[in-house]
């Protein structure tokens, strides 16, 4: 990361709430919110949450505000894809061929020059050889990567959490058996599988038939991305869990005649959130590169439904991206820009959620 | 030594045995008809029929799963009754679409993934560990921030948009390198080492990108965690040269989790660089897994990961002996 200053992590029990001078120069005005307390140990207990202080260190890093910013542009620019391609005046399906817009001659199917670059009625240009908005189906490509990493994100994160905690918390014969399903999980060339079994599941949830449009290749991606993603944080968690338990303030609960749920729930699983949220935040831009490899190869996403990896490979496909560079440029930029945005998140998140890690 | 050795290796094979039966049974049992699939397009219920039969599928499930594992004994009979054909040991069944032995599709494609694997891992790791060093030796300067933020972007850049990005530039504009559709398997072939070299740049620096930006962030940060320990103190206050400490102290044990991630990711990249090998048409075992998917060959599909999981699955343990000999304190435990 670019971070010129030193984080505050560095030092995890450094008083989070005096204002520095990078906090005073970003847009926030921290004073209003955060009034100078003499030290955070003299506050009263639970006047800071863990997500509160988190949230504070990452207001004070100039990368972590301009990476949430550019993500809360991308969500943003999904959620409107119907209200920005209204805008434009253009939909993701609709072609415009013929010698109006296309080249007839030199290379068939290239668009244009006033069609192939951004323009006022279309503003990224036009698909080489079927003729399609590029803006319009950027939108709406983006509302369908975004949504399969997030819920196959949210998959994981559930079945890595619950299997976790469950193998942590009960020791013994379960926590045997869940480390060797775990142990058999990490083994698994995850791509190759998940290439293969794609189809497979494709095929089974909808029979052969691919109806165009429909939503089943995003449900089978959400559906193996999700399953095939769990085991490393059930790993974590598991660890975590395992010292949780044999703490005093667990002891206490137990003392107090606390039911094993409400121990699990109020006691265990908020202490490992911390953890939980980093590795969520990571596994955002490992899945949207996931989807984008997988339809890149033609296994995910398939034309005519729009995703960012679906638009790469149409880039590909027929080797546009030689003739049309510009075909290649957008939904190979969006990508790069979102997972970078992504993983600087991720960063910043980590730094302020775990003081222990290992960035310096 | 002898005994982790012994111990890990027989955990390993009980684990080969669970996910070679996992693998089997996905796709067996899974959702996709095997006889459709090896029967093709124009089918009739009667083919269908006699494809499972071909195909041993009319046995109870566990009978061919034992069938499938004595092919790796000895060698087997498959077909339709009347028409088998010997699969010759170690056999993996016949690929539905040229009724190859799977074991030979593999060996031909394996040569080819070991040329791409090979220069890359040699690449990324002078790159990722010679520059990751250097930002934990200048920590905080401007190297250091110039090269975190170096790896901060190349982490981020998936290989589909590399490996174009290097064709379009490379090979269509500049013209300066082959497209590596006539990919040469090794640098002791017919063509000779040159041309192999030529052939493989652009797989190795798209794979590169990617796995230096990792490499750099694990060895910078473990070698600061390495800078800050006591014994480097000690070595520092007995006046050594900066130079010796760094090298003989520091990289010995800042380096030992790079050894863990080295092991990892070969295993991982011998079971096939599937996208890299499908963007520049290099017909080694990823791109062959790419094929038998779109076309559903189930069994080289399920070949080819099981044996990308048995590559994994050694590498895990080969890290696990080379980690109880570079660091002492693993073998006790």
């Amino acid at each position: 990361m670019l971070d010129p200053h030193v984080p505050p992590s560095r030092t995890p029990r450094a008083d989070p709430s005096v204002p520095t001078a990078e906090q005073v120069a970003t847009l926030s005005p921290p004073s209003a919110t955060t009034p100078p307390a003499p030290s955070s140990a003299a506050e009263p207990a639970g006047a800071r949450t863990l997500l509160g202080t988190a949230w504070l260190r990452i207001r004070r890093s100039r990368v972590a505000v301009g990476s949430l910013v550019v993500v809360a542009l991308i969500v943003l620019f999904a959620i409107l894809a119907p209200v920005l391609s209204a805008i434009e005046g253009q939909d993701p399906y609709t072609s415009l061929t013929g010698p109006d817009y296309l080249d007839g001659v030199d290379t068939p199917g290239l668009p244009l020059s006033y069609y192939r670059y951004p323009s006022t009625d279309h503003w990224l240009g036009l698909e080489p050889g079927l003729g399609r908005d590029i803006f319009a189906r950027m939108a709406y490509g983006a509302r369908i990567s975004l949504v399969i990493a997030l819920l196959s994100t949210m998959v994981s994160v559930f079945l890595g959490t619950v299997i976790g905690a469950a193998a942590g918390y009960f020791g013994g014969k379960v926590d045997m058996v869940i480390s060797r399903v775990m142990d058999l999980f990490l083994a698994f060339p995850h791509l190759l599988l998940v290439l293969s079994l794609t189809p497979i599941l494709q095929s089974r949830l909808g029979g052969t038939a691919l109806d165009s449009g429909s939503l089943l290749p995003v449900a089978s991606l959400v559906i193996i991305l999700g399953f095939f993603g769990w085991a490393y944080l059930a790993r974590v968690v598991r660890g975590q869990v395992l010292s949780l338990r044999e703490q005093e303030f667990v002891e206490a609960a137990r003392a107090y005649g606390a039911s094993r749920r409400s121990i699990i729930f109020r006691q265990i699983i908020p202490n490992v959130m911390g953890v939980v949220l980093v590795y969520a935040t990571m596994l955002i831009p490992t899945n949207i590169t996931a989807e984008a490899a997988l339809s890149f190869l033609g296994v995910g996403v398939k034309d005519p439904t729009p995703s960012w990896g679906q638009i790469l490979n149409a880039a590909q496909a027929g080797n546009w991206y030689l003739s049309d560079p510009w075909f290649l440029a957008v939904p190979a930029g969006a990508l790069v820009i979102t997972v970078l945005a992504f993983n600087l998140l991720g960063d910043a998140v980590r730094d302020a959620l775990d003081p222990k890690s290992s960035r310096h | 030594m002898t005994g982790f050795l012994l111990r890990r290796s027989a955990a390993m094979i009980a684990l080969l045995l669970v996910i070679s039966f996992v693998t089997f049974s996905l796709f067996q049992l899974g959702p996709a008809d095997p006889a459709a699939a090896a029967c093709g397009q124009e089918c009739t219920p009667a083919r269908v029929a006699e494809a499972r039969v071909a195909l041993g599928m009319d046995k109870p499930f566990l009978t061919q799963y034992a069938d499938y594992m004595s092919g790796l004994l000895h060698g087997r009979m498959i077909g339709a009754p009347g028409t088998e054909t010997l699969c010759e040991w170690p056999c993996l069944g016949k690929s539905f679409q040229t009724n190859e032995d799977v074991t030979a599709v593999l060996e031909r494609a394996l040569p080819y993934t070991l040329s791409v694997a090979g220069g890359a891992i040699v690449l990324w790791t002078v790159v990722g560990v010679g520059l990751g060093l250097l930002a934990a030796l200048r920590k905080g300067r401007f190297t250091d921030k110039l090269i975190v933020g170096a790896a901060s972007v190349g982490v981020s850049l998936p290989i589909p948009v590399t490996g174009l990005l290097l064709l379009l530039v490379f090979v269509s504009t500049l013209d300066v390198l082959p497209f590596t559709t006539n990919a040469i398997s090794s640098p002791f072939g017919a063509a000779g080492p040159g041309a192999w070299f030529l052939n493989y740049l652009l797989p190795w620096v798209a794979l590169a990108v990617l796995f230096s930006a990792q490499y750099i962030r694990v060895t910078r940060s473990s070698m600061l965690e390495t800078f800050g320990e006591d014994f480097m103190r000690t070595a520092r206050s007995k006046g050594l040269a900066r130079r010796g400490i760094v090298l003989r102290h520091g990289a010995r044990a800042g380096l030992t989790p790079i050894v863990t991630m080295l092991g990892l990711d070969i295993g991982l990249l011998l079971g096939g660089a599937v996208l890299t090998e499908q963007i520049f048409s290099v017909p080694g075992v990823g791109f062959t897994a790419v094929h038998a998917a779109q076309s559903g060959d189930l069994p080289v599909i399920m070949a080819i990961t099981m044996v990308a999981a048995f590559f994994i699955i050694v590498s895990n343990v080969v890290v696990d002996a080379v980690y109880a000999v570079i660091d002492p304190r693993v073998r006790a435990a």
